[in-house]
Parts: structure tokens; C-alpha cells; sequence
């Protein structure tokens, strides 16, 4: 299977962040195994990455590996839309959402 | 004193930060409220982000205070070539750390999901580090409107544009927000963004009246702070931007002054009690041909004999006619201007809006800073604008003149042969100092001409109405009409001699009783 890496961005280590981080790594190990490389950018620390990036809202997931480039915002509370906008193919899709 | 109204008392509340947007700050008696955010309403084609782009531009250039544009509609490079037509050259102010951008432009293709709970954190924090790594003292965000239709959650959008705004005033950075209007007299704002960032209101217009567009910008509200009310007529114009006409804050610093100058011809300056006020505006009022452009050509010719420099802007003939029509009277224009006694502009009452015209000769005046300044005519300017419009634009000239304490003479043409007002006249009388009233008189089945001072403002004047004629030399006045009345309403009827003496008679009789 390709490498897969994501980028998400928060800002601040906020109940929301937390949230969006906690999320993300259930929704790696459970629909893309271990080919999933998750990268945390804090934009309160690196405010000129989100600046080149032209991040606005957080968070804010980005896939960088496979192409295209697609972004979802949000707590990425909903595994099913998280997965749709990714657009990476898993296998099993009939996973139950997160909460 | 019991309420002393010193600088110091004004401090402890909101000072000021003067723009240097040209006729804002007196506006704004001062400025924009210093330290706040001011929310900046318009409708599209209103101006609003050439407004703002000069707020940091005149920062940079008066204050050398740095500014932060954050965009959400438009991206920095058009930005950057859309201001270069006014001289700004925004890259140079990058390179310089005077300006930045935080790009939160839409990106075309970009793909982009949007789901549940999140916030602008991002955005925050960007204007933050650019604020804090230029040193920011100013802030644009332009417009808002376009992040509403981004994020659809207004309710997000509108809370986190509140946490901007705080987090600006944290910093002490002076803020614009601008946001877009549907009416042009309607709600404030489209998504109600002025209840999160409503300290600080203004509005830009942009109204169609009569067939022409018509700028004005009204100060709605700062909290705690003054401003002086109403709309104010306002041009954009190349190389300057905007130029906002601040009428009713130029007119309460004019001084008056006692020194007189002559008009030209010396009879005529005895009517007036000893020539005319150096700093006042004489309007002299005529039907065609009674020989207005002949007296601002003796005042002109006056003002060269004494070594005085004249502007002459003539909107009704061309400066041929002008030259032709001076010689004619012996007096040399364009030797006059040689010796750079003389400059005579020549334009067309429907080359430009009222505004751009007002704003135009402003410039002039300031440029070839003249003793004298001739207007020929008024009525030919009225017929471009609405009489708001005109009215605004007679304020503002005379005003500026009289504060440059330059003599003005304006004309103005009455529609009617004999007798009558103009409607020009109508609406700047009260403005003038002096009011020079020049008509035609059929007596015994001639036309013959008659000159009367109906008003000289601070001064003695004859009240006669004077017979004048014209001719190679010039304009002569001669005696008082005898034994006829009824020349201004234009029915004159003649009086027989015994009648005048019987009503002087009747007069006496009753002063002496």
C-alpha cells in the first residue's frame, strides 16, 4: 500500500486540538494501518508555515502523500467525511464512527 | 476655567491617529479613533479598498508606521498592481518590512472540505506574528465579507472576527475593517457584521443622482470620541487616491481681513467703499453679454498692474476667445502670462464630476499660489451637477479661497435679459461677501446697462444703481438712473421728476417729524 502522510494543523493546545489529534490517530489505525504518517503543526508556533500554507481555520487536515492535495476542516469528529475527503481507498468502509 | 478642555483631559479617553488620508482627518476631528478597529461600510465600486490601502500607505509615508493588509477577496499581487496607478508602490514597502500581507484569498482549485468545529485560529495567529514582526501600528482587513461566503457558519465567522478585533486592540494596531453594503441607505453592513466590531462606524457611498455617480463618506459613529456629521463629497484620483472635501471643518478657521484691493476700476471701488476685501468672494451677476468676463478681465488686468498674480478659470470660452476678447479691451493676457502675472485654464463643464473639479482647482490654487482668482463662469459648472452637489462645490472653493485670504470673483449668468436671478445666484448669495448685480435697462426703446453693489459684507456701500457703458477701454460708470424704478425685477417705469421729489419730500417729513 502507498505511504500515506497527513498534516494537521491546530492552534494551541486547546480541547478542540486534542480532540482533532485524538481522532485522527483512531482513524489511522483503524482504516489505514500502519502506512500512516501523521505530522501536528501548531500554528501559534510556526505562524509562517500557516502563512505559506494560507491556513485560515483550525484545525485544518492536510494530505500531502498520495496526490491530490485535499484539505478538510473540522475536529474531524466524522470518520465517514474524513475518509470521503481524503479520498484514499481502505478496503472496509463500513467502519462505525468514531464516537 | 470649570470644564477645561485640554489635551490632557482628551488623552485619559480616545486620542487620535490622523490618517493623513487628505480632508479625512478633519473629518474625523483628528482622525480615526487610535488603537480601535472602525469598521468601514460600502457597496461594491464604493472605494473602500483604495481607502484602505492609502491608510497604510499615508502611515508608512507621514508616520513611518508599518501596516499589515490582511486580504480575504482580492490577492496581494493584484493588490499590488491595482494601487500602482495611484504611485503606491506596495513592493517596495514590503521589501522596506512597512507592509505585509496575510493572504487569506480563496485559491482557485483548491480542494477543500469543510466540516464541524473549528475556528480561525489560524488566521488569528497569522495577523499576530505579522503585526508583532513588522511592528505594526496599522491593520486593513479587506473585506469580510468574502470570508463569510468561504465559511458558511456566519455564526463562527462572526465570533472569530470579534476575537480578531480584541486581539488588534490588544496590540494597539488601529484597525479598518471593511464590509460590504446592499443599499447605499440600508442596513450598515451585509452578515451584520458592525454588532461584533461596532465601536466605530463609517460609510462610504456611492450614489447615483441625476444621471452622475456622486461620492460621499459619512462618519456614523466613534465611541466615546467626536467627528463632525454628515456625508462628505469625496473623488478617487489618480496618483493621489482619495480625496475627501471636508466642507463644514474648512470653513470655521477663516480669518477676515481689513486690506482692500482695487477691482479694476476706481468708480467701482468707491462703491464699494474702498475696492474689494483681499480675502473675500464677490459674485457678479448678469445676463449674457451685460459684461462679466469684461470686469474679470479688469480685475485681472488690475492685479498685474500691481504686480499681483491672477488664475483665471474660464468654463464657457476658450482661451482664444479670452486673449481675442482682452486685447480688445487693452489688456494683454498672454503677456501676462509670460511674466507668470497670469495663468488662464480653459475646461469643459462636463470634462469631469463637480468634485474632481473642485478638487482640480484646489490643486492649481496651491500650485500657482495666485493673489487673485477669477471663476467665469459658475452657472456653466451648475448645469454638470445636482444643486447639492453645486452647493458643496461653492462652499468649498470659496471657502478654500478665502483661507488661501485670495481674492475671489465668480460670475454668475441670470436666464432672463432684464432683471431676475439665477439660480446660481439663488444658492451662493448667502456665501459671497460682495454681490455685484450688472443688467440691462430698456429706456425709450434702447437697451442701456446698470450696474448696482447689492451686498458688501463688512463694509460701507453706494446703493445707486449706476449706469455703465462699455467701450474699447474698458467698462465706465456713469451716473444714477434719474427718475426710473423697477430695474432689478426687469419692469422699469419711469418716474416723473415731480413724483421723485414728492417721495423725498415725504420721507424728510417723517425723519424730521
Amino acid at each position: 500500500m502507498n505511504n500515506i502522510t497527513l498534516r494537521l494543523y491546530i492552534a494551541g493546545e486547546t480541547s478542540r486540538s486534542r480532540q482533532a489529534i485524538a481522532n485522527l490517530q483512531h482513524i489511522c489505525e483503524a482504516e489505514m494501518g500502519a502506512d500512516c504518517k501523521i505530522e501536528v503543526v501548531d500554528v501559534l508556533d510556526n505562524p509562517e508555515l500557516a502563512e505559506k500554507e494560507k491556513i485560515l481555520a483550525t484545525p485544518t487536515l492536510i494530505k500531502i502523500l498520495p496526490p491530490p492535495l485535499r484539505r478538510i476542516i473540522g475536529d474531524l469528529s466524522q470518520t465517514e467525511k474524513v475518509l470521503v475527503g481524503l479520498d484514499i481507498s481502505t478496503g472496509n468502509s463500513t467502519n462505525s464512527e468514531a464516537e | 476655567m470649570l470644564f477645561p478642555k485640554d489635551k490632557d483631559q482628551e488623552g485619559k479617553g480616545i486620542s487620535k491617529l490622523a490618517t493623513g488620508i487628505s480632508g479625512f482627518d478633519s473629518i474625523g476631528n483628528g482622525g480615526l479613533p487610535k488603537g480601535r478597529t472602525t469598521l468601514l461600510a460600502g457597496t461594491s465600486g464604493s472605494a473602500k479598498t483604495v481607502f484602505a490601502c492609502q491608510f497604510l500607505v499615508a502611515g508608512v509615508e507621514n508616520n513611518d508606521e508599518a501596516g499589515v493588509f490582511v486580504t480575504f477577496e482580492e490577492s496581494p499581487k493584484e493588490i499590488r498592481r491595482n494601487m500602482l496607478g495611484f504611485g503606491w508602490d506596495i513592493e517596495s514597502l514590503e521589501a522596506r518590512g512597512k507592509w505585509a500581507f496575510v493572504d487569506a484569498s480563496p485559491e482557485p482549485g483548491m480542494d477543500m472540505m469543510i466540516t464541524e468545529n473549528y475556528d480561525l485560529g489560524a488566521l488569528t495567529a497569522r495577523i499576530e506574528h505579522a503585526v508583532q514582526k513588522i511592528g505594526a501600528k496599522r491593520a486593513v482587513l479587506d473585506s469580510v465579507g468574502a470570508i463569510f461566503s468561504q465559511f458558511m457558519d456566519a455564526a463562527v465567522v462572526r465570533r472569530e472576527l470579534f476575537r480578531i478585533s480584541y486581539a488588534l486592540k490588544h496590540m494597539k494596531v488601529t484597525a479598518l475593517i471593511t464590509t460590504e453594503r446592499i443599499e447605499e441607505y440600508g442596513d450598515i453592513s451585509r452578515f451584520g457584521v458592525e454588532e461584533f466590531v461596532s465601536d466605530n462606524v463609517i460609510i462610504l457611498r456611492n450614489v447615483l443622482e441625476e444621471e452622475s455617480r456622486r461620492r460621499t463618506l459619512e462618519v456614523l459613529k466613534f465611541r466615546g470620541t467626536t467627528h463632525q456629521k454628515g456625508e462628505f463629497p469625496f473623488s478617487v484620483i489618480p496618483r493621489q487616491g482619495v480625496v475627501v472635501i471636508p466642507l463644514s471643518a474648512m470653513e470655521l478657521k477663516q480669518s477676515s481681513s481689513e486690506i482692500r484691493v482695487t477691482s479694476g476700476n476706481s468708480t467701482l471701488d468707491e462703491m464699494c467703499g474702498g475696492g474689494f476685501f483681499r480675502d473675500s468672494v464677490i459674485l457678479v451677476s448678469g445676463a449674457t453679454g451685460t459684461g462679466k468676463t469684461l470686469m474679470s478681465t479688469q480685475f485681472v488686468g488690475a492685479g498685474a498692474a500691481s504686480a499681483e498674480r491672477s488664475l483665471l478659470f474660464a468654463f464657457e470660452e476658450s482661451r482664444e476667445q479670452l486673449i481675442r476678447n482682452a486685447k480688445a479691451w487693452g489688456r494683454n493676457f498672454e503677456e501676462m502670462e509670460q511674466q507668470g502675472l497670469l495663468k488662464v485654464v480653459c475646461e469643459y463643464p462636463e470634462a469631469a464630476g463637480l468634485e474632481d473639479h473642485l478638487i482640480k482647482m484646489r490643486d492649481q490654487i496651491e500650485e500657482f499660489e495666485p493673489d487673485r482668482v477669477v471663476v467665469d463662469s459658475f452657472s456653466a459648472l451648475e448645469r454638470v451637477s445636482s444643486l447639492k452637489g453645486f452647493r458643496e462645490f461653492v462652499i468649498g472653493l470659496t471657502s478654500f479661497i478665502k483661507h488661501k485670504e485670495i481674492t475671489g470673483l465668480v460670475t454668475a449668468t441670470t436666464s432672463s435679459l432684464l432683471g431676475g436671478t439665477s439660480i446660481t445666484e439663488a444658492h451662493i448669495s448667502t456665501i459671497t461677501d460682495s454681490i455685484i448685480l450688472l443688467r440691462y435697462v430698456e429706456m425709450l426703446g434702447e437697451m442701456r446697462r446698470g450696474l448696482t453693489v447689492l451686498k458688501m459684507r463688512g463694509s460701507m456701500h453706494t446703493k445707486d444703481i449706476r449706469e455703465f457703458s462699455i467701450d474699447k477701454d474698458g467698462m465706465h460708470i456713469r451716473l444714477p438712473f434719474r427718475n426710473i424704478s423697477g430695474i432689478l425685477s426687469g419692469n422699469p417705469m419711469r418716474v416723473s421728476p415731480d413724483e421723485n421729489d414728492r417721495i423725498e419730500k415725504l420721507f424728510q417729513r417723517e425723519t424730521d417729524a
